[in-house]
């Protein structure tokens, strides 16, 4: 078992001699605090706050220029954004909300829980998880940088050639470099969470009893993995006709566009479903404990989760059906992608099942998962209908498509995003988010957004087109134009709600461990966890570990409450026993991943110490590396590009022969970050 | 893997702080490098179809592949990457076998071996070069540069990687504990060889 | 404290320790004798292949054969030099993984192009 031994905080940090040369570039320890502390943790519960931090102001960045979008289009004719500003607003919005808001939101959630909800102290490669951070970071200051140097991307956020060949200006390299840096995020914590999640889970946590966010996250991770080099590919073509004249997309040499469109779309659907499948991994964690039951069918939404991982392979045409592919062609990927819709609705059906004689309650993480099941539903039903080929010829372009998508990503993922926001807050923060506030939140967000964008279903079919900066008078379609927009600023006013209801409770509070009475690993810590997450690795017995410590089922089958919960640290006779084939070790002779032994003793008695990785500059020093190399490239200073790429080499070599762990780091973990004491214990 | 028996030390097992167990009693480590592998096969096949794509599609009259490729040339040079990666196993075999010297010798060897193949590959371009064919002439010559760059700056940090091997090995930090490293460069490098083998058929060979 | 090494691809068991892997516990490891004789008969069939580039009579079956004897090199690299063949079925799945996607979404990309059959 492992112990961590207390000792007085002053008697922790380490002696630093005071003729160190150059203090900053000491590497940084566990007991740096501050801004440095958060520019150089490798902690994978920090980094997840950063990433979540910084997604959100991209959100209300998003948000803005939606608003300014939908202000234009409130009415005919208007002249509120001219059609260049309004061209770079709807790349921006999109651009933004997309690669800047729901991938690094999910990200940020993946990061903070996938260690703990496996049973481990961190990722398996802490300084690249640190770095993939500080590489979004980067990207989006890159690309938002454009709005001051010259114009902002205005090629739309699918960057269509030949238009983005050949649109003067630096607009598109912006956009073209900034993807490019934010693909390299996404790329190396594809890898770190893969590798985190098949190798360094606690003992008894097989794949099958991993929470279900784990699952769909895993899926995402490996459509990253796969997807993301594809529109590599396609930056990199475009990049190069555009700086040294190329030819992939010169249709006078005889390219083809629809090259791009196919390598853009091949990494584009499957990135909608890195898109949704976070979000849904989520609904799964919340409806269960909100109904408290069960996930229904855990092992269906599995495989209906790596089917659609999979399949989505095979549907990327149909954003293609108007570009004359041919019949044959068409018709395959109609099939396939009404095929798809398969495994999306088994997923629909389970949660039905899971609330179906559930004890429901209806507290805000729930509130936002129900709407998600709903909003999802319409969002994927109209995909279903650009499935069908002679419909897309009809609703391709218009804003029935729009609909769709901002159903699935806004009434889908936001919204599932949103119910994990409020569900897990009170673990990462250590406060509970207002009740009231929460649900005047929600049916404000709820009814502004069907007000928003309910309508566009009806402008699409009534032939309004998209990607459009005004419409005339008289084609019907003010009324509905003016609704949207009006829903729109209710969106607004809901989200200053959850403003003020973070704000408002910005002090810590004592929420205990367990508020939600849930059903997985990360409610058996405290909230928010200390740095090393688990004071022992937890013994993993079942699926739902946490619901069966605390409950036990009588002969009706009803769930009854055990007098002592289970596998308690320190407390004798909480252990929890293994049972079945798979618990031939006694949790004493477990090591845990992270866990440095000494010695061989059997005992329980013996003591492990707990190391944690150490901080470290070189992740954030490497990232900036990035948009030097991208600024030097755009404005062809190769001086610059060349400088840019020796800082990065340079460092990616010092990273590379610094130790993940400090020698000089005290190997007794002290007081963590967030001021929480240890309890002494007894040997 | 957690334990490593030193080879020399007969039957004691010492603990390695950087190699905790896993779920799967493989390193962490070597299922990133897979993981990263499988990832470049996108990268590579997006590149190769690109080429494919636009194979005999270039203007009439501008430069083609008859016109400038010597098959001899590149055979050589695909001799030599593919005896580099017979180097580089026979390297990784020398330091599971604690043999340091022989180590290096195939380290650099390998080294060598891939550095002859992109002086061979900037050779072959300036040519190309001076018989008219630069990355704007049509879709040949830029899809076949930015394809076969793409493969040359492969090489290249492969080329960096071994000789930063070979460095850390002079300055004794590459014990035979440290085999994994070695084989983990060598995957990189195998991977490199094989694109080169997909590309050396589909771009030069075949008409 | 080590545990009888296991190494199955998924856990469901406690977290085990591998014993060393290299040379010591798979007893058909390639030898260094084994490697040169790899590399050999792929510089023999690199060989092959330049040749049947310029022999005319093979013409009409170039670009098959070609292939083949290209996924016969590739294969060998693969499960020889990189050890796929010996090492835990995880690495093949991962590297299968992303071929068969790349082959599949390339292939399809290039027939909706028409690019056999012009």
């Amino acid at each position: 078992m492992a112990i961590v031994t207390p000792q007085r905080p002053e008697a922790l940090a380490p002696e630093q001699p005071l003729n160190t040369p150059v203090r900053f570039l000491r590497r940084p320890t566990g007991y740096t605090k501050g801004l440095w502390g958060w520019m150089t943790t490798v902690d994978h519960k920090k980094i997840g706050i950063m990433y979540s931090a910084t997604a959100f102001i991209f959100f209300l960045i998003g948000g803005l220029e939606a608003l300014l979008l939908r202000l234009q289009l409130g009415g005919p004719d208007n002249t509120f954004l001219r059609a260049d500003t309004y061209n770079q607003v709807f790349t921006m919005h999109g651009t933004t909300m997309i690669f800047l808001v729901i991938m690094p939101l999910s990200a940020g959630l993946a990061n903070y829980l996938l260690p703990i909800m496996i049973g481990a102290r961190d990722v398996a490669f802490p300084r690249i998880n640190a770095f993939g951070y500080w590489v979004f970071l980067a990207g989006g200051l890159f690309m938002y940088s454009s709005f001051f140097l010259g114009g902002a991307p205005n090629g739309g956020w699918f960057g269509y050639v030949p238009l983005t060949r050949n649109l003067p200006g630096h607009n598109i390299d912006y956009w073209v470099f900034g993807l490019q840096i934010l693909g390299i995020a996404s790329l190396t914590g594809a890898i770190n969470l893969i590798v985190t999640v098949i190798n360094m889970r606690a003992p008894g946590m097989s794949l099958m009893r991993m929470p279900i966010f784990v699952w769909m996250s895993l899926v995402a991770q490996f459509l990253l993995l796969f997807a993301i080099p594809v529109i590599t590919v396609a930056l990199f073509l475009l990049s190069f006709d555009r700086l040294f004249s190329t030819n992939f997309f010169n249709v006078a040499a005889g390219s083809d566009p629809l090259l791009w469109q196919h390598l853009f779309w091949m990494f584009g659907h499957p990135e909608v479903y890195i898109l949704i499948l976070p979000a849904m991994g989520i609904v799964s964690e919340v409806l269960p404990v909100f109904s408290r039951k069960p996930l229904f069918g855990y092992q269906v939404m599995v495989f209906s989760g790596i089917a659609i991982g999979f399949m989505g392979w095979g549907v990327w045409a149909h954003h293609m059906f108007a570009t004359g592919l041919g019949p044959v062609a068409v018709s395959a990927f109609s099939a396939s992608t009404m095929f798809i819709a398969v495994p999306t609705g088994v997923k629909i059906f389970n949660w039905i099942s899971t609330l179906w004689k559930g004890k429901l309650t209806f507290p805000t993480p729930m509130l936002f998962a129900i709407g998600f099941v709903t909003m999802f539903t319409i969002g994927g039903l109209s995909g279903v209908t650009h499935g069908v080929v002679p419909a897309d010829t009809q609703q391709t372009d218009t804003y029935y498509i729009v609909a769709h998508f901002h159903y699935v990503l806004f009434g889908g993922s936001m919204f599932g995003l949103f119910s994990g926001a409020y569900y897990w807050y009170p673990k990462f923060a250590g406060r509970m988010l207002d009740e009231r506030l929460g649900k005047i939140h929600f049916w404000l967000m709820f009814i502004g957004f069907n007000m928003t964008f309910g309508p566009f279903h009806i402008l699409g079919l009534q032939g309004m087109p998209r990607r459009v900066y005004t419409y005339p008078e008289g084609r019907g379609w003010d009324v509905w134009n003016l609704v949207s927009t009006i829903g729109s600023f209710v969106i607004a006013l809901s989200i200053l709600v959850f403003i003020i209801n973070m704000w408002k409770n910005r002090k810590p509070q004592e929420v205990g461990d367990d508020p939600w009475d849930a059903r997985t690993l990360e409610w058996t810590i405290p909230s928010p966890p200390p740095e090393y997450n688990f004071k022992e690795i937890p013994l993993v017995t079942s699926r739902d570990e946490l619901w069966h410590r605390k409950y036990t089922e009588d002969e009706d089958g009803r769930s009854v409450r055990r007098e002592v919960t289970l596998g308690q640290p320190h407390m004798a006779g909480t252990e929890v026993e293994p049972t079945g084939p798979e618990g031939s070790e006694s949790p004493d002779h477990v090591q845990a991943p992270g866990d440095h032994a000494d010695g061989g003793e059997e005992n329980g008695e013996h003591e492990e110490h707990i190391h944690m990785p150490s901080p470290s500059y070189w992740p954030l020093v490497t990232a900036i590396g990035l948009p030097i190399v991208s600024y030097g490239m755009i404005y062809k200073t190769w001086a610059v590009a060349i400088m840019g790429g020796v800082w990065i080499f340079g460092s990616l070599y010092a990273w590379a022969l610094e130790p993940a762990t400090a020698p000089e780091d005290t190997p007794v973990h002290g007081p963590d970050t967030s001021g929480e004491d240890l309890e002494a214990v007894p040997a | 893997m957690s334990t490593t028996v030193t080879a020399s030390s007969g039957s004691h097992t010492e603990i390695d702080p950087g190699h905790p167990p896993t779920s799967t009693g493989l390193t962490n480590e070597k299922v990133a490098m897979w993981s990263f592998l499988g990832s470049e096969c996108l990268l590579f096949g997006a590149l190769i179809s690109t080429y494919l794509l636009f194979k005999g599609q270039s203007l009439p009259g501008t430069i083609q592949p008859v016109d400038v490729f010597d098959i001899p040339y590149t055979s050589v040079s695909s001799f030599v990457l593919l005896m580099s990666s017979l180097t580089m196993v026979l390297a990784l075999a020398a330091i599971q076998r604690g043999d340091q010297r022989l180590t290096r010798v195939w380290l650099l060897t390998t080294a060598l071996l891939g550095a002859s193949f992109v002086a061979g590959q900037a050779y072959e371009f300036t040519v190309f070069v001076r018989e008219g064919m630069n990355l704007r002439v049509n879709l040949f010559s830029s899809s076949f540069f930015v394809l076969t760059g793409f493969h040359g700056a492969h090489v290249t940090i492969g080329v960096l990687m071994l000789l930063s091997l070979y460095s850390l090995s002079m300055r004794g930090k590459l014990p035979p504990s440290k085999a994994e490293t070695v084989e983990l460069v060598g995957l990189y490098w195998h991977f490199v060889d094989v694109v080169w083998i997909v590309i050396f058929t589909l771009i030069y060979l075949i008409p | 404290m080590s545990t009888s090494p296991k190494t199955r691809d998924e856990a469901t068991g406690p977290v085990v320790e591998s014993g060393p892997e290299e040379g010591g516990t798979h007893h058909d490891h390639p030898g260094e004798a084994q490697y040169i004789k790899i590399a050999l008969i792929l510089a023999a069939i690199t060989a092959v292949e330049v040749a049947f580039s310029y022999w005319e009579a093979v013409e009409g079956i170039l670009a098959p054969a070609l292939i083949a004897m290209s996924i016969v090199k590739f294969v060998m690299v693969v499960a020889f030099f990189m050890h796929l063949r010996f090492d835990s079925r995880l690495f093949r799945r991962l590297f299968i993984a992303g071929m068969g996607l790349a082959l599949f979404c390339f292939t399809a990309v290039l027939t909706t192009f028409h690019v056999w059959t012009r």
